[in-house]
């Protein structure tokens, strides 16, 4: 969502973290799936996602970058340190939670298996992706959070209410992020200061992919995991040190090109080669 | 207006000069500080001048450049390990500070290239990405020893109470000069268009202001300048781990001070190095509740008072210590106007429109007319 809300959040991989907990507190306490936990908490974060654009994004919008990056750091700070506060340091993990899905899978030929937990994720992420492709393409409170975007003034003159609008984004945002948190806490653990790690491997597969473009943000993720792995392979440091020199080096020959002209080219190229 | 109003350019005012000339002779006092000192107030002063330092340089990339940085720990972290690295080459441990700090300042050259094309967020994050990769870097020289560390142990050449005046004295040095360089900048074009630039890149780009290089400049001083703090906290604590030293609470403490003191005012961020630094003192010892507070004062400051407590005091009672900005007196009895002010609330084209007419101030002082 950071293209569509014009405004880069950096709680975001808090608040992703903070949903992981949350789940994991009601999939422990009430010995439920985490799968119906997050479904009791994605309503939650709807609201809470409201909440901060009414009550912290809103203010900052209005007054240009600098102060939505202060107070949602200055927020991002405030979850983490509580989280921790509340929960000590001790790594967790929804993994022990959803039973045998964590480790089981599908073989597909004697050499190549695929984890459940993997494939699930991944095609929960193209539903999530592809939905939200429709829903800001084909609907008409879409098309709305598009103009708001675009235009926020403009927007309000053909009549959308550009202040429900974002808060609207907002909400959806925030349901997104607890959808990720609650996936990254099945497949990894975490711990109360695992957010900024969160925030900047998506900001990373966002640019990567160019920003603004859903899809493109699916070829980031897929970009940087494979690279991680690739450099992980190499050394232990290597998954993230590749990540990182990739996204750099991605983000030079983006400057290089002045324009995503090259990505745009090379994005043609991989749909053709499919 | 229509007709041309008749308007007198105004640097300094009788307060002004009071207030640096008090200024300057602080420093001076302080400068004999080891002499008559204990060796506690040593400590802790060189700890404040430490925080001056960051607060000042974080506040001269965002309150004036309009560059958002939560990376600056990666200047921080490079300063102490340069250091580390050329005090293990048989250079000077003090020496090794100093030239530690100016190479993180010839590595910001080419880091500026890639990083500055950034904007708003991008640039934030992108310099976070920029302190991890430095971060793991670090790691992988093997005299660092991963996340264990290692000691600065050439400073045990030094004698411990000389050691204390030394550090004492090169973090009122570094402190003095920074600042010093900061208020001549300031005073200079490029502080009149780096605000141009904050206030709108494309307005500021339009009037012929060279974005880049201007960017370039402040971006440079704030990497040596947090260079020089990392290297002077390595001095004090003696010991380098990675994790620390890279940690992002160095950028929430730099936002915190520059916030609380004022944003886009050169005495803003003295003043808020000073409050954390009580804070710091009184309450560093509850631990996450700490920080906790910090980051929430962070948030409420950022919302509700986004110009800090200087930054208001300023406004109420039109008062300004240190001259960087430009005064316009109306000599047909009008109040003077002030527009170098960092204004986050007020609409984009008048706040350049106000920018815009410091600089042309600028060249009418410099005697060029445009």
């Amino acid at each position: 969502m950071f293209g569509v809300m014009r405004v880069i959040n950096l709680a975001h991989g808090s608040i992703a973290i903070l949903a992981a907990y949350v789940v994991w507190s009601l999939a422990e306490g009430l010995e439920i799936s985490p799968f119906l936990a997050l479904l009791a908490v994605m309503p939650i974060m709807a609201l809470s996602g409201w909440l901060l654009q009414r009550a912290v994004l809103e203010r900052g919008l209005r007054s240009g970058q600098l102060v939505p990056l202060l107070s949602t750091f200055g927020l991002a700070v405030v979850i983490d340190n509580l989280l921790f506060e509340k929960y000590g340091a001790d790594t967790r993990s929804l993994a022990p939670n959803v039973g045998d899905l964590a480790f089981e899978s599908w073989n597909l030929t004697d050499d190549i298996a695929v984890g459940q937990l993997a494939v699930l994720t991944f095609a929960v992420a193209v539903l999530l992706l592809g939905g939200l492709h429709l829903f800001l393409g084909r609907t008409t409170l879409g098309c709305a959070i598009r103009a708001t975007t675009e235009d926020p003034d403009t927007a309000e003159l053909v009549g959308i209410n550009s202040r429900k609008v974002y808060a609207i984004a907002a909400a959806i945002a925030l349901v997104t992020v607890a959808l990720a948190g609650t996936f990254l806490g099945m497949r990894a653990a975490f711990d109360p200061y695992a957010g900024p790690a969160q925030l900047i491997f998506a900001f990373e597969a966002v640019v990567i992919g160019g920003p603004g473009s859903l899809w493109g943000t699916l070829w980031g993720g897929i970009i940087l995991g494979v690279t991680q792995n690739l450099g992980s392979q190499i050394s232990p440091q290597g998954f993230l040190i590749a990540g990182h020199v990739v996204f750099l080096l991605i983000l030079t020959v983006r400057l290089l090109v002045n324009s995503s002209d090259l990505l745009r080219w090379v994005g043609s190229r991989l749909r053709l080669s499919e | 207006m229509t007709e041309l109003a008749k308007v007198a350019v105004q640097r300094w005012t009788p307060l002004s000069v009071v207030a640096t000339c008090g200024l300057v002779g602080l420093v001076l006092v302080l400068a004999f500080g080891p002499y008559y000192l204990s060796a506690y107030l040593t400590d802790r002063l060189t700890t404040l001048f430490i925080y001056v330092i960051m607060a000042a340089m974080w506040n001269a990339l965002a309150g004036y450049g309009g560059l958002v940085s939560v990376g600056q720990q990666a200047f921080f972290g490079l300063g102490a390990y340069a250091a580390i690295r050329l005090s293990f080459w048989n250079v000077d441990p003090y020496l090794a500070l100093i030239l530690g700090t100016l190479f993180v300042g010839i590595l910001a050259l080419p880091l500026s290239l890639i990083a500055l094309h950034l904007r708003g967020g991008e640039f934030a994050i992108g310099m976070w990405v920029v302190s991890e990769l430095a971060h793991l870097l670090v790691n992988l020289d093997p005299l660092v020893n991963g996340e264990t560390g290692i000691s600065l142990i050439a400073l045990d050449a030094y004698d411990a109470g000389v050691r204390r005046a030394y550090n004492y004295w090169l973090a009122l040095a570094a402190m003095t000069a920074l600042m010093a360089l900061l208020f001549l900048l300031l005073r200079s074009r490029v502080g009149a268009s780096v605000q141009a630039i904050r206030d709108s890149e494309e307005a500021a780009a339009s009037l012929g202001v060279r974005v880049i290089t201007n960017k370039r400049i402040i971006f440079v001083l704030a990497a040596v300048g947090c260079a020089a703090a990392g290297a002077l906290w390595l001095a004090t604590l003696i010991s380098f781990q990675p994790r620390t030293y890279f940690n992002v609470q160095w950028t929430a403490y730099m936002i915190f001070m520059a916030l609380v003191g004022g944003l886009g005012t050169y005495e803003g961020p003295i003043i808020g190095a000073i409050i954390f630094f009580l804070i710091e003192t009184f309450f560093g010892g509850s631990g996450v509740w700490y920080l906790v507070g910090l980051g929430a004062a962070a948030l409420l400051f950022s919302l509700f008072l986004p110009r800090g407590l200087w930054g208001a005091l300023q406004d109420r009672f039109e008062l300004r210590l240190i001259p960087v900005g430009y005064r316009l007196r109306f000599l047909d009895g009008r109040p003077s106007t002030e527009g170098s002010a960092f204004n986050p609330k007020s609409d984009d084209a008048t706040t350049s429109q106000n920018t815009a007419a410091q600089i042309s101030s600028a060249e009418y002082q410099g005697g060029n007319a445009i």
